[in-house]
Formats: C-alpha cells, structure tokens, sequence
C-alpha cells in the first residue's frame, strides 16, 4: 500500500508540474472501467423501467379514441392527435367558472405558499441546528414526530380551527397551513447541522447580527437543500386539490377542476385523463429542471465551503 | 465552539453557559425570533389537530354530533373485533418490511450512482428517476397498463404471445393486486428521500475523496463506506424518517388502481381503512384511533432505524 500511494504521489506531482488539468477531476483513483460500465447497465436498464410508464402516459394522451380499444393493444400512438388535449379545454370552457381562474388560483397559491415555507422553515431550521437554546431539542422532536400522524383524521380538527379563524372560503386556508409544514423544517435543520460552527462564530465575532449570518452564510452554504425543498413544497401543493375548506368554484385549484372534468366525462377516460395528467405535470416537471440543475451545479462551489 | 475562542472571545462567543434559564433565553433572543414565525404556523396547524385527533381516539364521534366519551373501546374493538384491520395490518407490514427497506436503498443507490455521471447527463437521469413520483396523477396510466380487458397493455401482450388465453383482472384478483402495488409503490419510491441523497451528495467536500485516494482507499465501496456515508449520516435519517412515513401510510395507490374497497379488501392498508371509517362510515372516533396506534408504531420504527443509522462509519 506504502509504494502504491508513494506512485499516485508521484503521477499528482507530474500532472501538477505539467499543468494537467485531469489530475484536478475528482475520484479519478478509486473507479474502475469495468465498474463503470456496469453502472451505466443499470443504471439504463431501471432507466426504461422508471421511464416506459410515463412514456406510455404521454403517448396514450395523444391516443384518438378509436386507438384506444382495439385488440392487440398497441403501446405507440398510430395517428397521433392532440383531440384529448382539445376536448379537455372544451369542455374546462364550459365550466361555470373561466379556466384561467383555477390556473390564476393554482399557481398563486403554490408560489406564495412555497415561497413562505421555504424562508420561515429555513430560519426556525437555523437555530435549532446550530444554537445551543433551551427548548430546541423538544421543539425538534414534536416537529419530526408531527410528521407521523396521519392527516386522514387531522383534517376535521383543521376544519374545526379553519372555521374559528373565518377563513373558511380564503386564499389564507389554501396558503397558510402549508407554511407550517414540518417536512420543511426537518429537511433544512438535517443540512444545516453539517455548517462548520468555525464559520458561524467568526462571523459573531465580526458582530454581525443572526438574521444576518442566517442570511449572508447559512442559506448560501445549504443552497443544494432549499433548492431542493422548493421542489418538495411546489410539487406537494400543486397536486393536492385541497377541498376541505374551499366551496366557493372561484377559488378551487387546478387540480380539483381537473377531478370534476375526469369523472363527468367517464366515456374517453384514458384519453381525456392522461391528457389532463400530462398538462398537471408539465409546471413542476417545468420547476423540477429548473432547480435540479441548479442542484447539482452547487457541486462546483462544494470544495471552498467551511 | 473550542474552549480557546471562548477564552478569546468572552461575551460575543458566551451564549449563556451557566446562566438560569430565563437568562439564556434571553440572551438568545435572536435565535428564538427566527423560530416563532414558523412555531405559529405549525403550531395552529399541525399539532393542535394532531393532540384533537388523539384525543377523539378515545370517543365516539360521528362528525355531525359532538363526541361521546369511550374510554379504551376503541382499542379493544380495533385488535379483537375487526377482522379487517387485521389485513390492514398485515397488508400496510409487507409494505414497511419489504418496499420501505428496498425502496429506501434504491434510493440511496441511485442517488450515488447518479451523482458519479459527468454534469449532462446527470441532470437528466434525475429528471427520469424522479419523474414518476414528481407527479400527483400520472400512476393512474398503470390502470390502464394492469386493465382487466384484452385491451389493456399486459393482458393484449400475453394474449398476443400466447402466454395467457384470457385477460387476467390484475387489479381486482386478490392473487395479483398486492403484489402490482408493490411494484408500483417501488417504482413511485425514488422521491423525497432520493432527492434529499442527491442534495446532500453535493455537499460532499471533493478534496475529502482527493486525500483519501492518496490514503490508499481503493475502490468505489471503501470511498462510499469511509467517507460518503459517514458525511451524509443527518440525510441518511432524514431520508429513513420520510422512508419510514411513506410505508406505513400507503393509500393513495390501493385506493386507485385497487379500488376502494378494494375486492374482499384484500388491499386495504391501515389508512385505507382510517379513510373507510373516517369518511365514509363516519366513526371518526375509531378511525383516529387507528391513526393513534400507526403514530405509535411509526415512532417505534423510527426509533429503532435512527439509532441504527448514528452508527454508520463509526
């Protein structure tokens, strides 16, 4: 083993000496071409696994009716047609209510909500990571065992809360409850325990304020995690069709609208339903490629941290 | 902190240390106004419903009027008096004891073996891996992909290669539904845990894995044992936890492709039998008993994992 580092020594210090870029690519040492290969085997092969379905959705959107019950079954579209997606706005068109509205309500919603959770759960997260204060241990364990209960059974008590508050019927019913959520809490408190405390503490030292290094050094240093999280929360609003505290059409989400649609036009079902799957999906797919690259560019910035 | 700051540093770095309570808290005030914003919501939102919902455990509450004291009967009715929880039961620990560890693997797995592609094509595999359980109703197209007719797209294949003579109900045959489940729930598994993994991959220190190629680690599984896994120990729990959540309330996939109920329930999960009696029988009171014992187990589950999981790398 001795001679062997003393080799991969030497092979760094020529490449520095020769300026050659490759000596600076990481895990160079440690990976194997057969290795690799394999790797990229599975890697393709759960690839189909993962991506066949959702292909077949989008194909199956495309599908014009007299496609969809014949016998074999056929996987690919013969005459692609966007009928579904047309239908679909036809009969959205009819609804007493203008489609935009539930698209306005839809998007206004998962940002504000979104946008709220992201900072307020990242600023709780910070303390409780990283100060050593009376209550934070209790504080994070009741957040984390919040996460176990099922909300199947809490949605009446929330009703009952919603209704004392008067914001049966609100944007507030549809934003604020989100904001609360503990998933986010627990994720950002999760990454910011991993912040070297040496960072932190020169900064106390240079007097700046904790609003101000949670803001200047804490969220910069865990940017992978809220990226990360604003795809969580986006994705978690955005398909929930939350019903129980909305009645009034104008102010129901996308989603619901879309459930209205699906069940009242039961006859083109696998059509007219992966059409309006397919359309769902398009804003957080959209947000998710948006972010994820940016995710996974943060690793550039990774080395200098701490 | 290390002792020679807090000698250096006195009343900056001192953030309390041997003071009352009342003192440190005080002391720590700024500390305590980035917390409170959210300790409102939550509070109001999450856990005054959850302690009302313990509490309707002990009652009979049918929602419309107010509810009656039961004591333990509940519980009682829950273990001796419903056959069908029982299968609930059954059915929700295959789904914790066989696609929560997998599941929980593979998305560690991937995670890994994603984050060592070159830049392009990562952001891509993500995207797929990720893409089916990005979206809330795109798993219904397994409905279509399982359908009990010859046109659906297994039974059409089959049939078409002579394999079956007639279309098979995937979904309403209590000797198949569980097990499409599975495997749908395996293949919406690469979520919240998985994107957690890649996020915290990133922030992996590169010149830790510079320095220990020159320590002599000499293959991928050292460099994951000695030194990606132990930075990554607070995702690690953080993935297990929502891991762990994910199993043991499995609902919307049974509800949907296996129907509710599903045929002589025989895909009927723990909450799937909450939402039966919650919503559509209106015993409230037993369903949130129920929703107490899943609370119990689950915090049983994630005691016994987080503590497994501290112990990696050491």
């Amino acid at each position: 083993m001795h001679s062997r580092t003393k080799r991969l020594n030497m092979q760094l210090l020529i490449k520095i000496i020769f300026r050659d870029e490759r000596a600076f690519v990481r895990k160079r040492y440690t990976r194997s071409t057969g290795g690799n290969v394999f790797v990229m085997l599975v890697l393709i092969i759960t690839g189909c696994f993962m991506a066949l379905p959702l292909v077949y959705a989008l194909v199956s959107s495309l599908k014009p009716f007299e496609e969809i019950f014949i016998f074999p079954p056929r996987f690919f579209v013969r005459r692609p047609t966007l009928d579904n997606f047309i239908n679909l706005f036809i009969i959205s068109s009819n609804l007493w209510v203008p489609f935009s509205r539930y698209i306005f309500n839809s998007i206004f919603v998962a940002f504000s909500a979104t946008s709220l959770h992201v900072i307020i759960a990242s600023a709780a997260a910070y303390p409780l990571a990283k100060h050593d204060i009376p209550g934070k241990k209790i504080i994070f364990s009741v957040v984390v065992l919040s996460l176990m209960f099922v909300s199947q059974v809490t949605f009446i008590p929330q009703y009952i809360i919603m209704a004392r508050l008067g914001w049966i019927n609100t944007y507030a019913s549809l934003i604020l409850p989100p904001i609360g959520a503990s998933l986010g809490l627990f994720l950002m408190r999760q990454f910011m325990e991993g912040i070297p405390d040496s960072i932190l503490e020169s900064a106390k030292i240079d007097g700046a304020s904790e609003y101000r290094i949670f803001f200047t050094i804490v969220m910069p240093n865990v940017k992978p995690a809220w990226l990360t999280l604003t795809i969580f929360s986006f994705q978690s609003i955005w398909n929930n069709p939350a019903l129980q505290f909305i009645y009034n059409e104008e102010l129901k989400l996308l989603p619901a609208a879309m459930n209205q649609i699906i069940t009242g036009n039961n006859i083109a079902r696998l059509g007219v339903g992966m059409a309006a799957a397919v359309f769902l999906l398009l804003p957080p797919l959209i947000l998710f490629i948006v972010i994820q690259t940016r995710v996974i560019e943060t690793m550039a910035y990774a080395g200098i941290k701490g | 902190m290390s002792d020679l700051l807090k000698n250096t540093g006195g009343q900056v770095l001192d953030r309390g240390y041997q003071k009352t309570i009342w003192q440190r808290i005080k002391y720590n005030r700024q500390s305590y106004i980035l917390i409170i914003p959210y300790l409102i919501f939550f509070i109001v939102f999450t856990v005054f419903p959850v302690i009302m919902s313990v509490g309707l455990g002990f009652t009979y509450f049918n929602v419309l009027e107010a509810p009656v004291f039961r004591g333990w009967h509940n519980y009682i009715r829950m273990f001796l008096d419903d056959d069908i929880f029982l299968i609930a039961v059954r059915n929700t620990l295959v789904f914790t004891f066989i696609t929560g560890p997998i599941s929980y693997i593979l998305c560690f797995l991937f995670a890994w073996l994603i984050n060592e592609l070159p830049r392009q094509i990562r952001s891509i595999a993500t995207v797929i891996f990720y893409a089916p359980a990005l979206s809330g109703q795109v798993f219904t197209i397994w409905l279509f992909i399982f359908s009990p007719d010859a046109y659906g797209i297994v039974n059409g294949f089959l049939i078409k290669w002579g394999l079956i003579k007639e279309p098979v109900r995937w979904l309403l045959d209590p000797a198949y539904n569980l097990k499409i489940l599975i495997l749908v729930q395996l293949w919406l598994s690469l979520g919240v845990g998985f994107l957690a993994f890649i996020a915290g991959l990133q922030g992996i220190d590169g010149n830790q894995y510079e320095s220990a190629a020159i320590d002599g680690i000499k293959n991928r599984f050292q460099e994951l044992w000695y030194i990606t896994l132990p930075n990554m120990v607070p995702q690690l729990i953080f993935g297990a936890v929502m891991q762990i959540v994910a199993s043991f309330s499995v609902s919307e996939v049974s509800i949907r492709l296996a129907g509710f109920p599903s045929t002589e329930y025989s895909a009927e999960t723990v909450v799937t039998h909450i939402m039966d009696h919650g919503m559509i029988r209106y015993e409230m009171g037993y369903a949130s008993a129920m929703a107490g014992v899943l609370f119990i187990s689950m915090i049983i589950a994630n005691r016994i994992i987080t503590k497994a999981l501290k112990r990696v790398g050491h």
